[in-house]
């Protein structure tokens, strides 16, 4: 960027930069999109000293709140605050319009999908998806074959992420339909800015997100077994997988929130296919379990042996139908990163309409000459483990070394089924208070979207922001950290 | 059903709460033993306190060295900062902590916060000369701290069925640690225990009375002249001194009372124990106490409390479940 363009700023703008990515606030250097000029004109006018003093205000009350994470490969208890960014990053209501409609979709087709490989697998049997690629997904789980679930809803709780392309269209990079975390920054962010902001939120008029915890609770009673209801009003605890989860913090919050039991495997037992959990008072009948763990560790008896989070006998009782899981088990063949590539055919397919949202190109690797494309241009892509999720087990091109580069070569040799490619993506940009001054980082969005008795989305979702300086990684565990999201009324 | 919501509570969650405080009350216990012991060491010769010491060690369920000879230094450290001694103050605070964390969403912040500012005080200190000179601010802080803590607790959390499992881990606690340093103190018995005692022995039963936070309290009752059977009777049966063996009991039994009450588990185990003994202490005469020998009594009241611990958990924290489904 030319020195001269950089004069047309003022502090706190007087360094940001610009460079191909879509910026969320400027239309063009020094000319602030028409939602974003009341935030300019605010921080133009604010001595930086007093939002360095909020920062700082706001990091506190985060430590003292313990809103923190675990960072594993390093030693047990490593806690560290989430960072929050102060600056809100600002959503217009006809583009949330248009995120909504599309999640709402998708969320749709995804179940639809679930409930069809599960039974019939028509959508196999028509080839609008490869057989061996849904039985060849790790999270593909033959158990749930031919099971029923309540309202045919596997996945009630979803965060996808989103990105802004440098058109300035959103498109889907991923959709994560296991148990997505997260949701807890997107409340805690909110609390933070409306004691920083209070006058510039009242007069943007921003959709509220407070009553998140209200609208997952309903979901999951919609969700409680038909022989529950009559019998009590049905019963809903959260399973965690215990302290050194890295998302304790937001088990407990959201339990709290909820004003329900915040369960241990070890809490639970099964007895003659019934769930209960150990009570001072007794046993208490347990009909809707929010589970925090994953599949594999859920059911000794049934999945991974050796897993103590779980609770012996759970499939069993999930499989008579008196307890419900949400979300359901095997949602994860729908958020495999091969299966992704499908998901346009897929809505299709289901919905016989074409997708809201747009999906970010993806090379499957399984086709040889994709992937001889992929192998010929690895350094201009972002390699990812299909499985994988939290920025583990990715080699992003353009960033990567030759050895690198070497070493997933010889896993895509390996296993081609297990990785595909995407073009390296230029997120958006937005202003964030660093150091001082707003400087320009990588941003991408987290909408959760419930799905009960209809479909629920709480307007925003966490924005993720890479606070490194160039990253592109958002990660929580790889040096990212969050923002609130204000989507305005009108 | 009636308008007010059924609250549960898990057992783990009771389980944590209780051992939580039974640890807190085993660190503040230990505590003013050593303080005590370091302000009487001042005063005696080096022998007398050697006797004390493993008195201490025994009370504190430590094993005495093989060749029975020990140094201040030692005791302190093995008793304080030692991480290898599950009874240290250390292990004590850090498993104290560890287990109100893991059951955060159910106590206070205020509770929580608390117990970490000890945590990360007892966490941060490492044992060394200069730190033993002046040791005994770091156990006067571990006693504040404590009582912080059930103050803060009773000011900020509602006396539901949690905070009556916070009372009896304390005062489970209580009662055998005071019954284990009376046990100790009489194991030895005096000659003529209704008679005044003098110079090196009066430290000694000085230095009890403070143990349990009582020498104040014991000569408002009875004056500044120590006799061996005044102490035992009101470390062992005064109704209205929160360090004595009796109050404790009925703290035990008041606490099971309301669990009982809560969780509609009136007619079971836990109560009944804790009634025995209560009654025990209660119809107890002095005289009788010490005809029959001391250390049999508090070695009987030792082990009906064991009893009522072990109860305790079989009812509220780890019962079978072929019991429970029965029920």
């Amino acid at each position: 960027m030319p020195e001269s363009v950089h004069t047309l700023f003022r502090p706190p703008f007087r360094n940001y930069q610009f460079d191909g990515a879509y910026d969320e606030m400027f239309e063009a250097p020094g000319v602030p999109r028409p939602h974003y000029q009341a935030l300019f004109q605010t921080l133009l006018e604010l001595p930086p000293e007093e939002l360095r003093k909020s920062q700082q205000a706001a990091d506190l009350s985060f430590l003292h709140q313990g809103i923190t994470f675990t960072v594993y490969g390093n030693d047990e208890g490593t806690e560290r605050v989430f960072p929050n960014d102060l600056l809100p990053r600002i959503i217009p209501n006809n583009e949330w319009r248009k995120i909504e409609n599309g999640l709402t979709q998708r969320i749709a087709a995804l179940n639809l999908f679930l409930e069809d490989i599960y039974h019939q697998g028509r959508i196999l049997a028509d080839g609008i998806v490869p057989r061996e690629l849904v039985y060849s997904c790790r999270h593909f789980r033959r158990e749930m074959r031919g099971l029923t679930v309540p309202r045919g809803i596997y996945v009630s709780i979803c965060g996808t992420d989103l990105v802004r392309l440098p058109d300035g269209s959103f498109a889907v990079l991923e959709d994560n339909l296991r148990v997505p975390s997260g949701v807890s920054y997107m409340l805690a962010n909110r609390k933070v800015l409306k004691k920083v902001f209070p006058t510039l939120f009242r007069d943007y008029g921003v959709s509220p997100v407070d009553h998140y915890a209200q609208a997952l609770l309903a979901t999951l009673r919609a969700l409680s077994p038909p022989n529950a209801t009559g019998r009590h009003e049905p019963k809903v605890v959260l399973l965690t997988p215990g302290v050194f989860n890295s998302a304790y913090f937001e088990h407990t919050f959201l339990a709290q929130q909820m004003g329900i039991e915040l369960v241990e495997g070890r809490d639970l037992l099964v007895h003659e296919n019934v769930v209960y959990m150990r009570t001072t008072a007794g046993l208490r009948r347990v009909d809707v379990i929010y589970r925090r763990v994953d599949d594999d560790f859920i059911d000794p008896l049934c999945f991974r042996r050796d897993s103590t989070l779980g609770v012996p006998g759970l499939f069993n009782a999930y499989r008579a139908g008196n307890v419900m899981l949400a979300n359901a088990i095997g949602t994860g063949i729908a958020d495999d990163k091969a299966v992704y590539a499908y998901v346009p055919a897929i809505i299709r397919y289901y919905l016989g309409e074409d997708p809201i949202l747009a999906n970010v190109q993806t090379y499957l690797l399984t086709d040889r000459s994709q992937r001889n494309y992929v192998l010929e241009h690895l350094d201009e892509l972002v390699v990812k483990a299909v499985g994988e999720s939290g920025g583990y087990g990715m080699l992003i091109g353009p960033h990567s070394t030759a050895e690198q580069r070497e070493e997933f070569r010889q896993r895509i040799m390996d296993e081609p089924r297990n990785y595909i490619a995407q073009p390296t993506l230029s997120l958006s940009r937005a202003p964030c208070f660093l150091d001082g001054e707003a400087q320009a980082r990588h941003v991408d969005l987290r909408p959760y979207i419930l799905y009960g008795e209809n479909v629920t989305l709480v307007p925003g979702g966490l924005t993720r922001v890479a606070l490194r300086r160039g990253s592109l990684v958002v990660n929580s565990s790889q040096g990212g950290g969050s923002k609130d999201t204000w989507v305005l009324r009108a | 059903m009636s308008g007010q919501r059924e609250t549960t509570m898990l057992s783990r969650v009771a389980d944590s709460l209780y051992w939580m405080s039974r640890y807190l009350e085993r660190a503040e216990h230990t505590a003013r033993l050593i303080d005590v012991d370091f302000q009487l060491r001042l005063d005696q010769s080096p022998e007398a306190g050697a006797g004390r010491w493993l008195r201490l060690l025994e009370a504190s369920q430590v094993a005495p060295p093989l060749d029975g000879k020990i140094d201040a230094a030692t005791l302190t450290h093995i008793l304080t900062l030692d991480r290898g001694n599950p009874s240290s103050i250390i292990s004590c605070v850090v498993a104290a902590r560890e287990n109100l964390r893991q059951v955060r969403e159910q106590c206070s912040s205020e509770m929580w916060e608390q117990l970490n500012r000890l945590y990360l005080q007892v966490n941060s200190t490492t044992s060394s000369e200069a730190w033993l000179l002046h040791s005994y601010i770091f156990f006067r802080a571990v006693q504040e701290g404590a009582h912080l803590f059930h103050g803060v607790t009773d000011s900020t959390m509602s006396h539901g069925e949690g905070w009556h499992y916070i009372q009896l881990g304390r005062f489970v606690e209580r009662t055998d640690a005071l019954a284990r340093l009376i046990g100790a103190h009489f194991k030895r018995l005096p000659q003529s225990p209704d008679q005044s005692v003098e110079n090196e022995e009066y430290l000694e039963w000085v230095g009890l009375l403070k143990s349990c936070a009582a020498f104040e309290a014991y000569c408002k009752t009875y004056t500044a002249e120590l006799r061996p059977l005044r102490v035992a009777e009101f470390l062992l049966l005064n109704p209205g001194f929160p360090h004595s063996v009796r109050f404790s009991v009925d703290m035990v039994h008041a606490a099971l009372r309301a669990i009982g009450e809560l969780t509609e588990r009136k007619a079971e185990q836990p109560l009944r124990l804790a009634g025995r003994l209560r009654a025990t202490l209660s119809f107890s005469q002095i005289d009788e106490i010490m005809a029959s020998g001391p250390n049999a009594y508090v070695d009987s009241i030792r082990w009906q409390c064991a009893q009522a611990h072990t109860a305790i958990h079989q009812v509220y924290f780890d019962y079978s479940v072929e019991s429970a489904l029965v029920a």
